[in-house]
């Protein structure tokens, strides 16, 4: 059996296609699309291409609203630092608990530097609460950032519906859609998002390359000037090759779209219907009736994630988890934690992220030896007991904290 | 995925002595179940001869807690418990040909979890003496607790000085800008502000001769039996553990253990021990021994 590929929202394999649409800039039109000579003659169309094949996957109005950038963080910092830089006055953020580090750690770094973040709190099923959110707004705040989907557990947030409040109340809106885009349709034309942030090597382009929806007329501050590639809204030589790339990527996308909401959303309910059904004392995290169709994020209680994920690796399987252990820190996932999540759970976490290249029978694989590896792990645990877990498992084992 | 050795995935992959041993007389449960790692150590000790009999482990944890528990059941089983309270943090990851900086501490979980089973068959109270925190210096695996302490207790000001006196950023120097900022907290509350070009505390102007090891292992045991009085008159003592180049290491014992004003008795041994040996000496506890040796390996 080959390895199985279960950890697509942390990257994605590049589609061959993809790949075969690159190899020419790389050797033949090298060229730098600002010169004018043969070397550089198609590479100014093709660049146009793709930026015509991202407008298209998203549904913006104009091809000059999309900015290439070098990876999903870039464009996040772009999008947040150009607010503030573009509203000195304003002194507050709005974002969530749950948000990717390439927001939370900006965020916390601009609060050193003076600036209030308000982080709007998740329910137990990671859903926030509009009527909050709503008395957060106010004329004071620079710019909301809210993730379309969760990267841990797929969760889709209502970003439509909030761009529109923040439109409402004279608030900039980005959208971290790092996860989303290629997965859900979208029409950002019909919406009030000003901006928005992609990741080529989440949708099987490479990566290095990403993009910066910027809404025509939003007002904007580069974050690296120098020359005028992207009309000088983002100085540097392009990454030509990876642009053609994440352009046939997403046509692609546009092509599966059904398909991923079809049969890879199939895969994953198969998945998790399984281990729910296999497995005691496991729960699925997350708005279970608003997720990604490729992702489920499961708690498998008592046990740890890390030493799960190395039973699985040996299986040959890969996944990923929201462990402290994974990550080198000393708590497990903030978005486990914000979801209130109890810790003898959250640290057995385990993400399964699908993708078009997934297949049933790799499904069938997993569940083959998911029952064994909890049972073999529970064996060992302090809070199991035989068949189920300890009489009251908090009380039972108490350890001094060391 | 971490860089475990073979041994480490060896003893996660097959563990030894997983289960709790059936008839147990000392039990030790250590661990932080928000951190993600906790042991429960059951062992058959023999109440004549004191020899552990039977080892056994129940881990919640990621491989290397898994693997760390497994191999310390191994090491001491049919060692006595004075010979098994013997036993390092360092042994159990030398055991295991060396464990990730970031993962050192279940190395060190698991001696704690020896010692509280044989404090538990003594019949004696263990306390922890070891607090962690986030890690902050992978080079030389030291955590913000220990920088934070050392802060507080020698006041220092510069990444420099925590540097000379942790090792913390003195390798890839990645980790400056959280050195600093553990330097503004704390000097905030110390009522000053940091400043990035003040200078460095003066480092003690060496003798001429510096002192040779044994000379200086001496002379450490004679400012400490000076010092004992004072200490023991409060309920304390401290013992000298191991001295490498210029670091003492100690262990504060009695009440001392865990006494909140440990850094501080420590701050005033080191000081009193700079004068008297006329050279720069560092002290630092013994718990936090492991992340030194780890870096005099790395």
């Amino acid at each position: 059996m080959s390895d199985i590929y279960l950890d697509n929202n942390a990257t994605t394999k590049v589609d061959p296609l993809v790949v075969d649409a690159m190899l020419p800039f790389f050797t033949e039109q090298f060229g730098n699309p600002s010169s004018i000579h043969k070397f550089a003659d198609g590479v100014a169309k093709a660049l146009k291409k793709a930026r015509q094949q991202v407008q298209e996957l998203i549904g913006a109005e104009h091809d000059s609203e999309i900015i290439f950038t070098s990876c999903g963080t870039e464009s996040d910092s772009t999008a947040i630092l150009s607010a503030i830089k573009a509203q000195p006055n304003k002194k507050e953020i709005i974002t969530t608990t749950v948000e990717h580090p390439a927001i939370l750690s900006l965020c916390e770094y601009l609060e050193k530097e003076g600036y209030t973040i308000h982080r709007l709190p998740v329910d137990r099923c990671g859903r926030l609460n509009l009527d909050a959110y709503q008395k957060m707004l106010s004329d004071q705040v620079a710019i909301v950032s809210v993730m379309w989907a969760n990267n841990e557990t797929g969760t889709i947030f209502p970003v439509v519906e909030m761009a529109e409040m923040a439109h409402a109340a004279g608030v900039m809106f980005h959208t971290d859609a790092v996860q989303a885009v290629g997965k859900i349709p979208m029409m950002l034309q019909d919406t009030k998002i000003d901006m928005l942030s992609i990741s080529g090597h989440k949708l099987h382009a490479p990566k290095g390359i990403g993009v910066l929806y910027l809404r025509r007329g939003t007002r904007f501050r580069p974050l690296l000037r120098g020359g005028h590639q992207e009309r000088g809204r983002r100085a540097g030589t392009e990454n030509t090759a990876s642009i053609v790339g994440l352009g046939k990527a997403c046509e692609l996308a546009l092509e599966y779209m059904e398909y991923e909401n079809i049969q890879v959303k199939a895969m994953r309910d198969r998945l998790e219907r399984g281990i729910v059904e296999q497995i005691p004392h496991c729960f699925i995290t997350g708005d279970l009736n608003n997720r990604l169709p490729n992702t489920t994020d499961i708690a498998f209680e008592y046990i740890e994630g890390e030493a799960i994920l190395m039973l699985l690796n040996k299986a040959g399987i890969a996944a990923s988890s929201g462990s402290a252990c994974t990550s080198g820190s000393l708590e497990p996932s903030h978005v486990m934690r914000a979801m209130d999540i109890p810790y003898t759970a959250a640290h057995g976490t385990i993400r399964f992220s699908f993708s078009r290249y997934n297949t049933m029978h790799e499904v069938e694989e997993v569940l083959k030896v998911m029952p064994g590896i909890v049972a073999t792990l529970r064996k060992l645990s302090p809070y199991w007991d035989g068949n189920g877990p300890v009489a009251n498992p908090e009380q039972a084992f108490q350890p001094t904290y060391a | 995925m971490w860089d475990y050795s073979e041994k480490v995935k060896d003893h996660f992959f097959n563990p030894k002595n997983a289960g709790a041993v059936a008839g147990a007389n000392a039990i030790g449960e250590v661990g932080s179940i928000s951190c993600g790692d906790a042991l429960r150590l059951t062992l058959k000790v023999n109440e004549a001869t004191g020899v552990i009999e039977d080892a056994g482990f129940q881990t919640f944890g990621c491989g290397s807690a898994i693997a760390s528990s497994s191999v310390l059941t191994e090491i001491i089983k049919g060692m006595t418990l004075d010979d098994a309270l013997k036993v390092s943090n360092q042994d159990i990851a030398n055991e295991l040909d060396g464990l990730p900086p970031e993962k050192m501490h279940c190395s060190v979980m698991g001696r704690e979890a020896l010692q509280a089973a044989v404090a538990n068959y003594r019949g004696e109270e263990w306390q922890d003496d070891h607090e962690e925190g986030a890690l902050i210096c992978k080079c030389f695996a030291i955590d913000a607790v220990m920088i934070e302490e050392m802060v507080w207790a020698n006041k220092l000001r510069t990444v420099e000085d925590v540097t000379n006196f942790t090792k913390a950023g003195g390798g890839c120097a990645a980790c400056h800008e959280d050195i600093e900022g553990i330097l503004e907290r704390v000097l905030k509350e110390r009522g000053e502000t940091f400043d990035p070009n003040a200078a460095p505390i003066e480092a003690v102007v060496m003798e001429k001769k510096p002192l040779t090891n044994l000379q200086r292992i001496k002379k450490i045991e004679e400012v400490l039996e000076s010092l004992r009085p004072q200490l023991m008159a409060d309920g304390g003592d401290v013992e000298l553990v191991e001295v490498v180049d210029n670091t003492a290491y100690v262990n504060m014992t009695g009440a001392c253990s865990g006494c909140q004003m440990a850094a501080m008795t420590i701050a005033g041994i080191q000081q009193r021990l700079m004068e008297v040996l006329g050279e720069f000496i560092r002290v630092i506890p013994a718990s936090q021994m492991h992340k030194v040796a780890v870096a005099a390996g790395g």
